[in-house]
């Protein structure tokens, strides 16, 4: 049963894929302005521009250039940026790193801020104190990333300067990286000057992108907790005589956490989208901040390989969000 | 799940009414500023003077007289500019809310009541619109169509009317299922009839909310567009492209930055209150 839903799911996800290619094919090729044109030095002649037209495969019906181009993403051959003039899949490997530290942090950022707040607000429910949370959530909620950001570049950028507000690592440090995990691998090599710096660059970009899914999952989390806490094995451990808190954590965490997670897994996309704009405001050298320069450079192979390595990432996790929580839930196992 | 968030407001809307009266405050305050900008604007909001260049808010030292929230880098009046900044930031939330709600609730209404091969395609077609960065996808179109009004407009109406699809269509599907669909439908009502006059009336309430919501979603967007750059031509002062030369002058003049921060982080939270406000008022099970 279980291999069914695994495959419907697998199936549904590459069609979703197919269509993604289409769309970002069609939306590029439709682009005006030719690119040919911004790479070529003054004076170049006729034939110069023919050989790169030819080259870049400019010269074919669009069909035909979708096909080649498919065959070639396949093989993972995502073409030459133009601008950069290296290949896509290098560049776009080189940034991912970045992006994939910076967005993993920010979930973390979320998961133990909002859980704390949650926690909180079991606990405290029917106070003052809940309904505080309350709003503050919601107002902390309706808050988009971008302004988050630029509010934490004027705070703690400037106002009161602690923290770096651009790039990922402070350039005076001299390391040789092997890969692009500036964080994995400081933690891996023992350099914690590495670690710290690095940590110390996304603190802010992280926050930004957190608050909203903290907001979130505060939200959630405490009202799935307190249903929990209205069921009777709860009260089993309040007569044994453990504390609230410790039912809270014990208890009620547990089955509680399900719904939140899954929430969660389908959020965490829209919090990897956010990164675009906020690796620009905080000029972090991620994927997002390479692909609005793509954008605006019109460098047509790196938008396609960009967008499409992200919309990969996307199906990807909202495909093992369902078949996790398909696994984890009970009531789906079987059937 | 879901719901259960939603419910919580319910329970404490008496005395907390300014959650919807600030609100609307705000907006109003807009609204007037944007339309009588020529004459509640203090300067000409393009008029540059290198000579009182980076002149700080009235609270600070070295101020000078008429330049209440100080000036830019070109020597700009911030508040003329944040003034004239709410004429744009207006026109877009409202027009391209308003044209995203209709698009995506119509997909909604129509994938939830007809269901089959409507329903697929669409869903699929918001599967495949979910799977791109909403900021990525964003620049990407006002790239293709060319910096401009209509094309923000667009932008914002080709992204986000996912949001509306797919909520109206959740909520259609409950509602089909409900008695009074089938009492309508033996009644001898069309389906096309059934749908526009026993199914919206009760999803519009959550339409509404949805409508209100996405203009404080469209004052964003504009301003990430103008943040990059690709948004108005860089004449007509906006508060994303105030907030993008702020960001660059951080440094020196950090009120450029400020005040349209704020400006923003009013009108945002102002929206999605309003959207919380809309959804108690016009819900008809609570009334």
């Amino acid at each position: 049963m279980f291999a069914r839903t695994l495959l419907f799911r697998l199936s549904t996800a590459l069609v979703t894929l197919f269509g993604v290619a289409v769309v970002v094919f069609v939306l590029v090729r439709v682009a005006p302005g030719n690119p040919i044109a911004m790479m070529l030095p003054p004076g170049a002649t006729e034939e110069d521009i023919a050989r790169l037209t030819a080259l870049y495969g400019f010269d074919k019906s669009l069909p035909e250039q979708f096909v080649i181009w498919l065959g070639g993403v396949l093989q993972g051959d995502f073409g030459t940026s133009i601008t950069l003039r290296q290949p896509v899949d290098q560049l776009v490997l080189s940034r991912l790193p970045a992006t994939l530290e910076l967005s993993v942090m920010a979930l973390f950022i979320a998961l133990a801020l909002g859980g704390a707040v949650a926690v909180i607000g079991a606990r405290r429910r029917g106070t003052g104190t809940e309904l505080g949370l309350d709003l503050g959530s919601a107002a902390v909620l309706s808050i988009p990333d971008f302004l988050w950001g630029l509010l934490f570049v004027l705070l703690f950028g400037v106002l009161w300067p602690v923290l770096s507000i651009s790039g990922r690592i402070d350039p005076r440090i001299e390391f040789e990286f092997a890969t692009r995990f500036y964080v994995v691998e400081g933690i891996l090599r023992g350099r914690f000057d590495v670690v710290g710096s690095t940590l110390a660059h996304m603190l802010m970009p992280a926050m930004a992108l957190a608050l909203p899914l903290a907001a979130m999952i505060a939200q959630v989390l405490k009202q799935n907790l307190k249903e929990v806490l209205r069921l009777d094995y709860t009260n089993l451990s309040r007569v044994h005589g453990f504390s609230e808190t410790a039912v809270i954590l014990r208890d009620a965490l547990q089955n509680a956490a399900l719904p939140t997670l899954t929430l969660v897994g389908v959020q965490f996309t829209f919090l990897i989208g956010g990164t675009v704009i906020v690796e620009r405001l905080f000029a972090y050298e991620g994927l997002g901040n390479m692909a609005i320069d793509a954008v605006i450079n019109r460098d047509l192979p790196l938008i396609q390989g960009i967008v499409l390595v992200f919309a990969v990432l996307f199906i990807a996790i909202n495909l093992a969000v369902d078949l996790s929580y398909a696994l984890l839930n009970p009531r789906l196992r079987n059937g | 799940m879901a719901d259960t968030t939603l419910t919580a407001p319910r329970s404490r809307n008496r005395g907390l009414n300014l959650r919807f009266w600030l609100p609307l405050f705000w907006v109003v305050l807009l609204i007037l500023a944007a339309v009588f900008a020529p004459w509640v604007a203090p300067r000409d909001p393009l008029a540059q003077d290198l000579f009182l260049e980076r002149l700080p808010p009235f609270f600070m030292k070295g101020t000078e007289p008429g330049y209440w929230l100080g000036t830019d880098s070109l020597g700009r009046d911030v508040l003329s500019r944040m003034i004239y900044g709410a004429r744009i930031a207006l026109i877009v939330s409202f027009t391209a809310a308003t044209l995203t709600c209709i698009f995506g609730s119509v997909l909604g209404l129509v994938a939830g009541y007809f269901g089959g091969w409507w329903d697929t395609v669409i869903s699929r077609l918001v599967d495949i619109w979910m799977s791109f960065p909403p900021v990525l996808f964003a620049v990407l179109l006002v790239a293709v169509m060319g910096t401009g009004l209509w094309s923000v407009i667009a932008a914002i109406v080709l992204i986000d009317w996912t949001r509306f699809a797919r909520v109206i269509r959740a909520e259609t599907l409950v509602q089909a299922r409900m008695d009074y669909v089938d009492s309508a439908r033996i009644g001898g009502a069309r389906r096309i009839s059934t749908l526009v006059s026993e199914i919206l009336p009760n999803v519009l309430p959550s339409i509404i909310a949805l409508l209100t919501l996405e203009m404080g979603i469209a004052v964003i967007v504009e301003a990430i567009l103008s943040f990059v750059n690709l948004s108005i031509s860089s004449d007509d002062p906006t508060w994303g492209s105030m907030i993008a030369e702020g960001r660059g002058a951080i440094y020196f003049a950090w009120w450029v930055l400020l005040f349209p921060l704020i400006a923003l982080f009013l009108t945002v939270l102002s929206f999605s209150q309003l959207g919380e406000g809309m959804k108690q008022r016009f819900d008809p099970v609570l009334q």
